[in-house]
């Protein structure tokens, strides 16, 4: 199996859990895998993207342009900066909630994310989350990347099945934040499974 | 034999652990960091490893250990290597006797550095040989090749992979039992370890006439390789990221003749001499320098062939910045005469992004620390040299406090430039903890004796946080997990001389704004520590509120620049998550509306 995941957000949202959930799962699976993070000063408050290769015909450690099959965007607007690597047949699964910069309250321009959504339904297969209300069962929006990532096998996009990715779950997280874990990755679970991206 | 998936800098390690490395020792810098931070983590019997002071205290203690036949490996990023490189040419004459390998990650782009230098070129100007690995997997056998060679060389060589490289992960099949390995131990014989003129003079002309038969030993090298169609007329050089960029375009056209290079320097010219047969023209992809490049084009002058060579000098691949999948995919298909894959959606149209610059993150003491020195110099001529850190952010709106930003410790010394040019000037050096201690305090020295009039701002944060949080000489914790002594940055000024030495929380505002306005109006060196910490190694459990009295004037927003504080439905607000109670904003607030409970 070849597949091709970008995962996209801003820093501090935890989309590198997300990536080691992928790439350790598609691993149990006995598939070869390779995956780029951002590392450094763009960790604060900037970009941050993680590409996850699945397969052995992965030789760059970044996806290249219209490469990825699935891109989980936790933002609105990094799924349209990255918009560049998905596929013309891939899926975007995306947060509909915005993360202002911190330059939009010294100089406002309206960016509340509506404006990308519209852009990313028009554009490609989208399945539009709302983290917040996601996650609000689980009382906090840091639950949001194993949500998400739920939504994503949902769909059966990602070639993963649930049950490996949930015994990742299980061996990656703290054991007091296992339970609500399971259960955020369930509430996506279902979301992607019933809309599937169609 | 266990696989283990790992960054490209934990593959490092865990090949020079393999190599059976005895000493590590480097300085924390973007992308190189996790190296060190990898091999502290793992069982490591009799392994020294350390966190130096600096790059060139690192690659001196390596170097000696290196005498006595012990492996040693030196970690830093590529700047890191213009500091260590005192030592560096110097040894390169001298020689080792036990393998020792030098990283100095490249940052191509730059992603988070100063320069776009070139290693490879380096090496090349230190007459020591390099390796240049392509993707973490090779980096694990490279590093343990690396070893061999010093020590058949007995030659310090350097190992530069890219940020690519260092920051990719993969899986990696690693050695059960990695043993350090048993060394003689230091055979005095000052004709071989002291360096004079006359050493220099017989070892250089050794250097010439051993590059030679290293280019001719890395001929047959195993990572430099030919694939495809021998015979075909047109060629792809790479080196490095660049060669998994043009693999990854070339996976659909296998027969295209790809020659990969993974020894730079000294260069492999037999093999690319074979490599060149009845090519008559070549695409040279690569990074930085168009170092590949013009190693051809002088092979190709040398043996009088007639080969085109197109590459960064033709502007066929741009002379600066990183290369990605996507340009070396089109230079290629350029070159080739081939398709471009056509998957990709049109974004032409895309909507404006929001820009995202990096900024100091919510509740960090140096936005409180700037904030104060900005208050206090309202209206005087001021100088604010900027060092490098985190801090260098202090650059940003609406703080725009970073005049000047060169490079390590250099703040401290800028400023005392500026003082010399215009004496009524305020001349302030921001400089952090680990940063001081790096190269700050020859800087200090450099003050006091030459009666500059100055103020010394160390920005204590007890971390080295802009690269992971290493703890550094004022933490008391090393490398080896033990408690050690602080180095005190109050008694180390206090022992160069500078009389004035005053410690403030710089989240006390008002006390912190009333220490910078006295310093500023003394004579001499004067030195703040502003010391509070890192708000990603402390807990926070506060937050601040904003209560109705807010008549939404924003000065909150527009002084101090929090990414805490926000605009939600026309109304300034607080996120929450981000919050962590420093309190800096209750004070800035004119109608005393923030409150809550602040950390003080």
């Amino acid at each position: 199996m070849n597949k091709d995941i970008l995962i996209c957000g801003v820093g501090g949202q935890g989309t590198v859990l997300a990536s080691k959930l992928i790439a350790s799962a598609a691993m149990q699976q006995g598939d070869t895998v390779h995956s780029a993070e951002t590392i450094g000063m763009a960790q604060r408050g900037g970009s941050v993207t993680s590409h996850v290769r699945i397969g052995d015909r992965a030789f760059s450690p970044l996806i290249p342009n219209g490469g990825a099959d699935v891109m989980l965007a936790f933002e609105p607007s990094e799924a349209v900066r990255n918009l560049n690597y998905l596929n013309k047949d891939g899926i975007v699964i995306v947060n509909s909630v915005p993360v202002k910069p911190t330059t939009e309250s010294l100089q406002e321009t309206g960016y509340d994310g509506t404006e990308m959504i519209g852009f990313l339904k028009k554009k490609c297969n989208t399945i539009v989350v709302d983290a917040e209300k996601l996650c609000e069962p689980f009382g906090s929006s840091r639950y949001f990347n194993v949500a998400i990532l739920g939504v994503a096998v949902g769909t059966k996009k990602l070639g993963l099945s649930k049950e490996v990715v949930m015994a990742e779950i299980e061996a990656r997280v703290p054991a007091k934040f296992i339970e609500t874990n399971k259960q955020a990755f369930m509430a996506g679970y279902e979301i992607g499974d019933r809309e599937k991206g169609e | 034999m266990k696989r283990e998936y790992v960054m490209g800098n934990g593959a490092i390690a865990l090949g020079a652990l393999a190599a059976g490395v005895n000493l590590v020792s480097g300085y924390p810098g973007t992308p190189s960091s996790e190296i060190i931070e990898t091999i502290a983590k793992y069982p490591h019997d009799n392994v020294h490893v350390e966190w130096s002071v600096n790059e060139k205290a690192a690659l001196e203690v390596a170097a000696s250990a290196a005498y006595s036949g012990a492996r040693t490996l030196v970690t830093m990023k590529q700047v890191g290597l213009n500091v260590a490189s005192d030592p560096l040419m110097s040894l390169a004459y001298v020689g080792v006797k036990g393998g020792m390998v030098i990283v100095s990650a490249d940052d191509p782009g730059p992603i988070s550095s100063q320069t776009e230098q070139d290693t490879r070129a380096f090496a090349d100007f230190a007459r020591i040989p390099v390796f240049d690995p392509s993707s973490p997997e090779e980096a694990y056998q490279m590093i343990q090749d690396a070893f061999d060679y010093s020590e058949k060389y007995n030659t310090p060589v350097l190992f530069r992979p890219t940020t690519r490289v260092c920051h990719a992960y993969a899986s990696i099949e690693t050695k059960e039992d990695m043993c350090a390995k048993a060394y003689e131990g230091f055979v005095k014989d000052s004709k071989k370890w002291v360096i004079f003129p006359r050493l220099s003079f017989a070892n250089h002309a050794m250097l010439e006439k051993r590059n030679v038969q290293l280019g001719d030993d890395f001929s047959s090298y195993r990572f430099n390789t030919v694939e495809g169609n021998k015979d075909n007329k047109k060629a792809v050089f790479a080196s490095g990221i660049s060669y998994a960029y043009a693999k990854e375009y070339l996976k659909d056209y296998p027969e295209t003749k790809l020659c990969k290079i993974g020894t730079p320097h000294p260069f492999p010219e037999a093999f690319v001499v074979e490599a060149l047969k009845g090519v008559e023209e070549i695409m040279c992809v690569e990074e930085l320098s168009p170092y590949i490049e013009k190693e051809l084009l002088r092979v190709i002058g040398k043996y009088q062939l007639n080969i085109k060579v197109y590459g960064k000098l033709t502007e066929h691949v741009p002379a600066s910045g990183e290369n990605n999948t996507n340009n070396v995919a089109k230079i290629l298909s350029t070159f080739l005469g081939l398709p471009l894959s056509e998957s990709m959606l049109d974004v032409t149209d895309a909507p404006k992004l929001p820009v995202r610059p990096p900024v100091l993150c919510a509740g960090c003491p140096h936005r409180a620390s700037f904030y104060a020195v900005k208050q206090a110099m309202k209206g005087k001529r001021s100088y604010f040299c900027g060092d490098i850190g985190c801090y260098t952010l202090g650059n940003a709106m609406p703080l725009d406090m970073v005049d000047t930003c060169l490079c390590m410790g250099a703040g401290i010394t800028m400023a005392q430039g500026f003082h010399w040019t215009d004496k009524e000037g305020k001349c302030f050096a921001f400089v952090g903890d680990s940063t001081f201690f790096a190269s700050g305090m020859t800087g200090v020295v450099n003050a006091v004796y030459n009666e500059a009039d100055m103020v010394l701002c160390v920005l204590d944060n007890s971390t080295t946080a802009m690269t992971g949080h290493q703890p550094h000489p004022g933490t008391g914790i090393n490398m080896m997990g033990n408690v050690v002594d602080k180095v005190s940055i109050e008694n180390v000024l206090r022992g160069i001389g500078v009389k004035t030495v005053v410690t403030v929380n710089p989240l006390d505002l008002e006390k912190a704004v009333e220490t910078v306005k006295e310093c500023a109006e003394q004579r001499g060196v004067k030195a703040i520590i502003f010391k509070s910490p890192c708000i990603a190694i402390t807990k926070p459990n506060k937050s601040i509120t904003i209560n109705d009295k807010c008549i939404n004037c924003k000065k909150c927003i527009r002084e101090i620049g929090c990414p805490a504080i926000i605009v939600e439905d026309g109304k300034v607000c607080i996120d929450k998550n981000l919050c962590t109670g420093c309190g800096l904003c209750s004070k800035v607030c004119p109608v005393n509306a923030i409150g809550g409970e602040c950390n003080e």
